[in-house]
């Protein structure tokens, strides 16, 4: 019986008394109440006729900007493109280190190398030869998309709605109001549509600035494609018209791109949506007049080749999406890492994905109501927030973090990664003080790395959610060293096989032998103040500062904190007048050029608008970064990486801080989970077992009614002695009456 | 009257440029249109290029108040001000940062701001002169007595503890309704009990006090003694004399709020997962998207004017003395 049919049955009992005493409005009131509540659990957020069905729950806070791939580039978007793209290239689901592999493309592709005349040269040629390398796609054929308005034709075989007129406008206000819908297969135009896009001048791709450095004549197309907007003003621009000579239509499956000298990370670019098709009449179809005014457009509206497709984009309420008919099917990977056998995570091997039909997302702005509903099993998944964090996780003696008792009984089950993410604090190397290449300074940046203590920061403040930072690279990317080798000689020791923190006394050490002994200048006695600029100002951050306060007096500095709001922030990290600052940085893909970038000379930010904030230069550093960025993977790249990760040990040029660790929880329903920070599509990995879910969601739900009838009977016997003083009013005497 | 309303609506005129005006200048202040580019355009690989790039086709590469290079008014007209807010006069919202039409959305989530604000005005409106006649009925009683102290603990209590403990009692604990979500039709109606429920009831404290003192002014005067001396009933005296009477300063309290329904509740919407226009309010200041929020204040204006001079018609209603000239 499912929950709550015998308080049903009471109900029903309850109407037929007041329809016999005649209380219509009470009546209909309680109608009402039923129509809403429905049949199943009464605080049951989905209608109850999707109960047992394969839909997937989740939640998202912050509506997605922009579903154009040319454009979104943010986390909260790519959870819904990441499903309905396609670029050529994917990341294997289970296997580590992250390793791609072929998506709608046949293979990765091994790119060539031409010199400036266009000769092809051999494999091993040396870098200053290369002028160009050719990364050339071959797409696996029979692909289709999804089903689309924009695919629709007649019977003649003409687009049934490329020009729609005013009255056919005025009965459209979503994608779902469109009589007809069609499909075709994916080529490789369409890939070379979508490069051609990330120039468009009104579709401001985020990475245009970087890819014009790297595609051959992006930015001049960028250019052709501005002077013929101004030509031509308002309206669609047809992209087909105008070739880009950096990528080229080989045939109906196969195109290349040419990428100027040699930029062996490219290929990574190639798994992120900004490189999956859009075909260009699709393209045109949403460039309609009148239909913007709907919001329907390609930000809104994606058209994909993937496992899903958005059937409902309201995110101001929900995005719902639902399995793509035409999606050509893959298989489950059948190898992972060790240990995912044991783990249950290969049962599926081989078995056409994706497993769930629907995923429904829910606009959950507050994270205590999200919290409770996963709790209620209305949501599969969940992360773990600050608030909640007691409640479900208990860290043992051995620092382990394990589920309470609570949450075990539920059979919810908990998933973590170290994140390929770093936060750190850095010095801004062109201060006087604390920046510089002198010794005095790194003696100064080296006793601050000791006296920050880290570790007792993700102890307090992130619940044991990471782990102290050894150096720029975070585990997982190539030439991140675990253990005794992996330590940063400059802060820790390796103590009974563990790094342990070099003692304040090493600080003060430090700190004298730069010329600030007991933290005051040896030359006019004055203390020394460092400033650390952060956008926390607020009174959830005041113990945050207080325990960075308290790191610096250690060592008997005074640290002053300008809180400021993040455009100052930034705009104090361009022109280089912040002291000291906190920032972070998730990779864009699993290379360690990504974090050593940040560190790159040519890369600051003071002067070159680029992602160095440290602006941290070294020569020597900038030279081995020239040499590893176009190294494979292998021991030559990780005795140079080795060498790099030494310079800016020595040079500190940032508080290493530390990696974040994610905390994953998903209920027993819920299977093939496991934490990876590259892939975007891997919804459709997962599997549910519904039938578990309705039963476990009935019994953790049943309604529970008693405290309304003891309110109610609170209230009548509050007021009953009001109800009589007010007859006894009623009928006293009107002299009596008077007095009051 | 006409001319009363004609009068009083061009007097708005100059009302809404000053509050565009401050609007404008305090947005300004913290957000430069480079900011307002770098927050559109992620925060990774943003170059120096795409930023104007973005800045021209959004209309914000003039200066923001008076541009020096033009000629004549141009020195006024070609600027961001003028030509972000001169649409706004004839309802044209124009589109956000991020390419959506900010009218439409406006229309779509008005919607379910209605849903919530109306039930908690009316029914929150019953409840507290309800409640505030039976103090002033009780007066100097128990009842009273008991009434004001259950007022003050009502009016003492946050908001947001009103929400987060119905929250966790009734649909955490009891699992009458769910915590938060929204659906169309009779399906919202499970997902508003909640947030109407404690939208009434964290309300009653303040409402029911400031009525209550409305009625007890009106119960000493001399027609009240009258009513009595005819013999009425206090029933009758109380809700036939009494509360007619006290329409007045009711009326200036509540008809003023009615059009401000539109603009949604900033922290219930949130908590309730309620897509109305006080999230969307919330969610442009946090992107920094000045063409919603420049809306949403001009709207928000605009609704207020009208909740005042409807105020003043509801007089000429309640009370023949009034007449407006």
């Amino acid at each position: 019986m499912p929950a709550g049919d015998g308080s049903l049955c009471r109900v029903t009992e309850f109407m037929r008394y007041i329809q016999r005493r005649g209380h219509w409005a009470v009546l209909s009131a309680v109608v009402l109440l039923l129509a809403a509540c429905g049949e199943g659990a009464w605080n049951d957020p989905y209608p109850h006729s999707e109960a047992t069905q394969n839909i997937y729950y989740s939640s998202f806070s912050l509506r997605p900007k922009h579903l154009d791939p040319a454009r979104s580039y943010s986390s909260n978007e790519i959870v819904f493109t990441g499903q309905i793209y396609e670029p050529p290239l994917q990341y294997h689901y289970l296997r580590r280190p992250y390793a791609l592999i072929p998506l709608a493309a046949r293979a990765v592709p091994q790119p060539w190398f031409e010199d400036a005349q266009g000769n092809r040269l051999p494999a091993d040629a040396p870098e200053e030869q290369i002028a160009h390398s050719v990364y050339e796609v071959q797409i696996q054929p029979g692909i289709r998309y999804q089903p689309h308005p924009a695919f629709a034709r007649d019977a003649d075989g003409r687009p049934l709605y490329a020009s729609l007129t005013a009255d056919e406008l005025e009965k459209i206000d979503t994608l779902g109001d469109f009589a007809q819908s069609g499909s075709r297969e994916l080529v490789a135009a369409d890939y070379v549509y979508q490069i051609k896009r990330l120039a468009h001048p009104r579709l401001h791709s985020p990475i245009y600035g970087l890819m014009a450095e790297y595609i051959v004549g992006l930015r001049d197309y960028a250019k052709t494609l501005n002077e013929a907007l101004d030509k031509q003003g308002n309206g669609h621009l047809d992209l087909t018209r105008y070739d880009l000579s950096g990528v080229e239509l080989v045939d109906r499956y196969t195109y290349r791109i040419r990428v100027k000298g040699l930029y062996p990370q490219f290929i990574y670019w190639l798994a992120m949506p900004f490189f999956a098709p859009v075909p260009p009449e699709v393209d045109a179809f949403y460039a309609q007049p009148g239909l913007q005014a709907k919001n329907i457009t390609l930000d809104w509206y994606p058209v994909g080749t993937g496992p899903y497709m958005l059937t409902i984009n309201d995110p101001n309420r929900k995005m719902v999406m639902e399995r793509n008919p035409n999606f050509r099917g893959e298989a489950y990977p059948s190898e992972g890492e060790p240990g995912d056998q044991a783990a249950g995570l290969l049962k599926d091997a081989g078995r056409p994905m994706p497993f769930i039909d629907k995923a429904v997302y829910s606009l959950e702005k507050e994270g205590i109501p999200a919290w409770n509903k996963f709790l209620q099993g209305y949501y599969d998944a969940s992360g773990i927030g600050s608030d909640s964090f007691d409640q479900a996780v208990q860290i043992s003696g051995q620092g382990e973090a394990t589920l309470t008792d609570a949450m075990r009984e539920k059979g919810i089950q908990l998933v973590t990664g170290v994140a390929t993410s770093i936060y750190y604090m850095g010095f801004n190397m062109t201060d006087p003080v604390v920046g510089g290449n002198s010794e005095r300074a790194r003696k100064l940046r080296r006793a601050i790395s000791i006296a920050v203590d880290y570790e007792e920061f993700i102890s307090i403040f992130q619940n044991g959610r990471g782990i102290p930072a050894q150096g720029p690279l975070p585990p997982g990317i190539f030439g991140y060293v675990e253990g005794r080798d992996g330590i940063n000689p400059y802060v820790y020791d390796w103590v009974d096989g563990k790094p342990r923190r070099k003692p304040v006394s090493e600080a003060k050490r430090l700190l004298a032998e730069a010329g600030y002994p007991d933290g005051r200048d040896a030359q006019t006695g004055k203390p020394l103040l460092i400033h650390l600029d952060t956008t926390g100002g607020g009174p959830d951050d005041k113990a945050r500062m207080d325990w960075m306060r308290k790191q610096f007096a250690k060592i008997d500095l005074q640290l002053v904190i300008r809180a400021t709001d993040y455009n100052r922030f930034q705009e104090k990290m361009r022109k280089g007048t912040a002291q000291l600052f906190q920032w972070g940085w998730n990779a864009d893909y699993p290379d360690p050029e990504n974090f050593f970038f940040l560190l790159y000379g040519p890369n600051a930010k003071v002067g070159k608008n680029g992602e160095n904030a440290a602006n941290y230069e070294n020569p020597e550093f900038d030279r081995l970064f020239q040499r590893m960025k176009n190294l494979p993977n292998g021991p030559q790249r990780l005795a140079v990486i080795n060498e790099m990760v030494d310079i800016v040990r020595r040079d500190a040029p940032w508080v290493w801080g530390m990696n974040p660790k994610q905390f994953s929880l998903f209920h027993d329903w819920y299977h093939n989970v496991k934490p990876n920070f590259m892939a975007n599509n891997t919804l459709k990995y997962r599997r549910l077992d519904p039938e578990l879910r309705a039963r476990l969601r009935a019994e953790w739900n049943r309604p529970v009614v008693w405290p309304l009838a003891l309110v109610a009977t609170v209230l009548v016997l509050g007021l009953l002695p009001a109800f009589l003083m007010y007859r006894r009013k009623l009928h006293a005497r009107g002299i009596a009456r008077g007095k009051n | 009257m006409l001319a009363y309303i004609v009068r009083r609506s061009l007097y708005a005129i100059p009302i809404l440029i000053g509050v565009n005006l401050l609007t404008f200048w305090l947005f300004f202040v913290v957000n430069s249109p480079d900011d307002m580019a770098r927050m559109q355009l992620g925060m990774k690989h943003v170059t120096p290029e795409a930023i104007e790039r973005w800045k021209a086709d959004h209309g914000y590469d003039k200066p923001l108040l008076y541009n020096e290079k033009a000629e004549g008014t141009g020195k006024f007209t070609d600027t961001i001000f003028f030509d972000k807010s001169v649409r706004l006069f004839v309802f044209d919202f124009g589109t956000a940062d991020d390419g959506r039409d900010i009218g439409y959305d406006i229309r779509q989530r008005m919607w379910p701001s209605l849903a919530l604000a109306i039930p908690v005005f009316l029914i929150g409106l019953l409840v507290n002169i309800t409640f505030a006649l039976l103090m002033a009925f009780f007066r100097a009683t128990y009842v009273d007595y008991a009434g004001v102290v259950l007022c003050v603990i009502l009016m003492s209590i946050s908001a947001l503890f009103y929400i987060i403990g119905g929250q966790y009692l009734v649909s955490k604990l009891m699992h009458l309704v769910p915590i938060s979500g929204y659906d169309g039709g009779l399906s919202a109606f499970k997902f508003l009990i909640l947030p109407v429920v404690i939208g009434i009831i964290s309300g009653i404290g303040a409402g029911s006090r400031w009525y209550r003192t409305i009625f007890l002014e009106e119960v000493n005067k001399d027609y009240v003694r009258t009513a009595r001396a005819k013999g009425l009933p206090e029933r009758v005296v109380l809700f036939r004399h009494v509360l007619k009477n006290a329409m007045i300063p009711i009326l200036t309290g509540v008809v003023v709020t009615i059009p401000m329904l539109f603009m949604g509740s900033l922290i219930t919407e949130s908590f309730f997962g309620i897509p109305g226009l006080g999230s969307y309010t919330i969610d442009a200041i946090r992107a920094q998207d000045f063409g919603i929020v420049r809306a949403m204040v001009f709207l928000g204006s605009v609704l207020y004017i009208l909740g005042l001079l409807l105020t003043d018609l509801s007089y000429t209603l309640v009370d023949p003395r009034v007449r407006l000239s």
